[in-house]
């Protein structure tokens, strides 16, 4: 690629180097100037709907998203004019916005209260029209309200990004809303891409806050916690921090403080995951490298955005996919079960809730299937899903400060491998399950464990590693479009797999529609590095090594029954908005 | 006829573009002809969705012969076989008849002219909706540069023109050329679409047309949703140029009444892209939803909204919304707003 031409344009006096068609927009941000804006998201297409981000060119005042930097133009950002319009536009945009908003009625963060605060303008100078139009629930991960929707379409992009298209705009003027695709053809599939990107919380995670709050003030209850792989490297950018600092030793100390009485780990659950699909895979590898041509390639299962997209997109695929349930569903059942019996507590009596970056972990969490019977009562592996923005907020509401508590450590039964921390990017699932994959089938243990080739942003990753004198064919693959891609190929024989790792998210969980709003490519790749340096620094680095795990299966030796309950899952073809 | 003969002819004639901005039609022409591109477009614009103009849709039901002429002429001159009809759907019902058989007239002789029925709106017009709409896109207006005589349609150049453009180019090309334009006349004795002069002040052409009122009023000149408005001594001395209607508005009507009539245009029209447009135009027309003739019109909450439909709208109908409202307050009502 050639070198992009640099020319240098004059932003309220200041001479800045830009990129010769960079957006002054993007010049702005770049070098921390501060351009109100609202429908411009850098990883999406720009549509300069919401028209904030005046500036004034050659004397004529023009979206600094739509202006193209050019050799020695000169902008400027502070007239009065210019605030009075800005001000103008977001009074107009959020209109009604605060006593619509439940963010804001229940005084929790809400990015546009923050928009309006730093303008100067109130959401009481106009009442905005409100059209008979229920707030929509996409299963139970996600919702949206087109009464609080300013149409920026940054949640009809990312939609579309993913592969998805299931949101759009309809209508014109004032009735133009936030609608759904009503194809029979075309399903949301709850990664919830949607509510990261809304800049208003019109599209938002379905909230558990108000459940776990009375869990949290019941006395009869035992709350146990547990916290996804993402969620350390990038909880720290809602009080912020920098993108990728790892804070799981501070958020344990946080969640003592919000009054949980056992801290655990997802990041164990991972390593229950790791086990059980590594098994499989080693299985399934065994009969094919005997000659067994009816070997399908096995597919992951623990992001539910992605199962949802096979059940409904490609039930045909449905036998690919992993027996094994995914972390927090595993590590759920094993606390319910295994540490209930262990500590002498009532596993009637947990409430079991999982911090993760995801909306889709909400709807998994609320499966039917995944309930089983133990000691004569019915159990759900996990209670509560909290998203990262959700924990956020709650901290904040409780005025823990984050950044400034002392660490401390999980407790024992949340131990975990430098394998579980890599499941949160793109790529660490199957990094994981291979290494544990190639000890079960040759006992011995990769002679590299790092596998550079499926790491990274990339939506598909292809890669061919050896297991003693095999090679394994693997791909790595995130958002649903990708996916298509690489089902398309497999369905018309044009490429063979033995082992796919499938995410709904770019940049997989750690990208994922629970995270903080903050979210770019840019900080995913941060963040990704976060978990990473968390596996290297890690002593044991393979699942099966995890001691926690080891002591698990042994509980589960006798308890074959029990094991089938807790360890695997089976999955069925979806209707819409199943 | 050679094309730079044709270009020297419509040059010499001054002839400007008939859908508002009076851009001048022989530059256009030859900026979108000097291009390397294989492929170009021309594509006539029949949509016209102003309130009250219909000085298209009598141009095609008198001359649609010679608007499509002008297509021809246009098509020869990019050496080109291929344009598009766009034409607002309640026009085609009317004109098909007359229409259809030209243009597959057109077709034997290899002029392939595809007719684009469009649903009836002020947006469909825009250059950027219209452009957007043919290529199977939402009806919204466009913010990309370059603009549609670089990139139009398909990534292909486009030679865009209003109807009337494409009649004048035929009557260039005929020799038939004179300086007159037409011009739809509302709330005077015999409301139609007139032949005016072009260089023939307002007043002028209401006499000589037979329609000069005999009541006290007001007139609004160049369309019924975005012209400006001028007292009746203004009349006299405001150029016709360029403007596609003069609608006369009789001395009582209130200050409700006209403003409602803007505002509800603007509110039903707009596409709903952009907030000033979008939410402005609804919040105009709520200022005076419970007003009654009595009530005092809530300026100082109109200005500011006014102001910034008109400074940061996306498109030119969002901004269009301030010469009629500007120009009635200080005209007629004497104030600054």
């Amino acid at each position: 690629m050639s070198e992009p031409e640099i020319v240098t344009i004059y932003i309220d006096g200041e001479a800045y180097r830009a990129e010769k068609g960079q957006n002054v927009l993007q010049v702005a941000l770049a070098n921390k100037l501060d351009i109100p804006h609202l429908c411009y998201h850098e990883d999406l297409p720009i549509e300069a709907n919401c028209r904030l981000c005046l500036v004034e060119h050659e004397g004529k005042i023009s979206t600094s998203c739509t202006l193209k930097a050019s050799e020695g133009m000169k902008i400027s950002t502070k007239s009065e004019e210019l605030i009075k319009m800005r001000q103008e536009n977001l009074k107009l945009l959020l209109a009604s916005h605060q006593k619509n908003c439940p963010k804001c009625q229940q005084k929790l963060p809400c990015p546009a209260f923050g928009l309006m605060q730093k303008n100067g303008v109130t959401s009481e100078e106009y009442q905005r029209k409100m059209l008979d139009l229920a707030i929509h629930k996409m299963g139970n991960a996600a919702e949206f309200d087109p009464n609080l929707c300013v149409r920026c379409g940054r949640c009809v992009n990312s939609c579309a990004e993913i592969g998805i298209n299931f949101l759009k705009i309809e209508g014109t003027g004032a009735d133009a809303h936030l609608a759904f695709n009503k194809s029979p053809g075309v399903d949301c599939i709850y990664c919830g891409q949607c509510t990261v990107h809304c800049p208003v919380n019109a599209v938002r995670e379905q909230s558990h806050l108000e459940q776990v709050e009375s869990a949290l003030a019941d006395q009869d209850k035992v709350l146990v916690v547990q916290m996804a792989p993402s969620v350390r490297a990038s909880v720290g950018e809602e009080f912020g921090q920098e993108p990728g600092l790892n804070m799981e030793k501070k958020m344990f100390t946080a969640l003592r403080k919000l009054g949980f009485q056992k801290i655990f780990d997802v990041n164990m659950g991972a390593d229950i995951t790791t086990v059980v699909e590594a098994k499989e895979l080693a299985d399934r590898l065994r009969k094919k490298f005997a000659g067994d041509k009816s070997v399908k390639p096995m597919f992951t299962a623990c992001c539910p955005g992605w199962v949802k997209f096979v059940e409904f997109y490609y039930p045909d695929f449905i036998p690919n996919l992993t027996s094994a349930r995914s972390p927090h569903i595993h590590s759920g059942g094993a606390y319910k079960t295994w540490w209930a019996e262990k500590a002498g507590v009532d596993p009637g009596k947990i409430v079991m809730v999982s911090i993760m970056p995801c909306t889709s972990k909400k709807y998994e969490a609320e499966m039917e299937k995944f309930s089983f019977e133990f000691k004569g009562q019915k159990l759900k592996p996990v209670d509560y899903v909290l998203t990262t923005r959700e924990i956020a907020a709650l901290l904040k509401k409780n005025q823990i400060d984050l950044p400034n508590l002392e660490d401390s450590e999980a407790d024992r039964e949340g131990e975990y491998s430098g394998a579980a921390a890599i499941y949160g990017a793109s790529g660490g699932v199957m990094e994981s399950a291979l290494r544990s994959a190639a000890h079960m089938l040759t006992g011995e243990e990769l002679p590299k464990l790092e596998l550079e080739e499926v790491r990274g942003m990339k939506g598909i990753k292809r890669a061919t590693v050896k297991i003693g004198d095999k090679e394994v064919k693997v791909a790595v693959v995130a958002t649903a479009r990708n996916a298509r891609t690489v089902l398309e190929e497999i369905k018309h024989g044009k490429e063979t797999y033995d082992y796919i790792e499938f995410m709904a998210c770019p940049g997989g969980c750690i990208g994922g529609g629970g995270q903080p709003l903050t979210g770019t490519r840019a900080i995913i790749k941060k963040r990704i590095a976060g978990l990473y340096s968390i596996d290297d620094k890690k002593k044991v680095r393979r699942a099966h090594e995890n001691k926690i795990v080891q002591e698990f299966f042994t509980y589960l030796q006798d308890k074959p029954l029990l094991a089938s309950k807790i360890l695997y899952t089976s999955y069925s073809i979806k209707n819409k908005f199943e | 006829m050679l094309g730079d003969e044709l270009l020297a002819k419509i040059e010499q004639a001054g002839l400007v573009g008939r859908g508002g901005a009076a851009f001048p039609v022989h530059l256009k022409w030859k900026r979108i002809k000097d291009l390397p591109d294989p492929k170009k477009y021309v594509v006539c614009n029949a949509s016209e969705g102003e309130i009250g103009v219909q000085k298209d849709l009598y141009i095609l039901q008198n001359f649609p012969e010679k608007v499509i002429k002008g297509m021809l002429f246009a098509m020869d001159f990019l050496s080109t076989k291929e344009a598009y009809f766009y034409i607002n759907k309640n026009y085609y019902q009317k004109l098909k008849e007359k229409i259809d058989p030209l243009l597959a007239a057109c077709r034997e002789k290899g002029y392939l002219i595809n007719v684009f029925v469009e649903e009836p709106s002020y947006i469909g017009g825009e250059t950027g909706a219209l452009l957007n709409a043919i290529e199977g896109k939402k009806t919204q207006p466009r913010f990309e540069k370059p603009s549609p005589s670089i990139k139009g349609i398909f990534g292909c150049p486009v030679l865009l023109h209003n109807v009337e453009t494409l009649y004048d180019v035929a009557r260039v090309a005929m020799d038939e050329f004179e300086k007159t334009r037409f011009s739809t006349m509302l709330g005077v004795k015999n409301e139609g679409v007139y032949k005016v002069e072009t260089d023939e002040k307002v007043a002028e052409a209401l006499r000589k047309t037979n329609n000069y009122p005999d009541f006290e009023f007001f007139v609004q000149v160049g369309g019924g949703a975005s012209g400006e408005v001028f007292t009746s001594e203004q009349a006299e001395t405001v150029d016709i140029n360029n403007c596609g209607s003069i609608e006369i508005y009789k001395i009582e009507t209130t200050s409700l009444q006209f403003l409602n009539k803007i505002f509800n245009f603007y509110e039903k029209e707009s596409c709903g892209i952009c907030t000033p447009c979008r939410d402005g135009s609804w919040q105009l027309k709520e200022l005076l939803k419970n007003l009654d003739e009595n009530s005092e019109i809530p300026w100082s909450k109109i200005s500011p909204i006014i102001e910034v439909m008109e400074k940061t709208s996306f498109c030119a109908l969002g901004k269009s919304i301030a010469p009629p409202v500007r120009s009635y307050a200080k005209n007629v009502l004497g104030m600054e707003i």
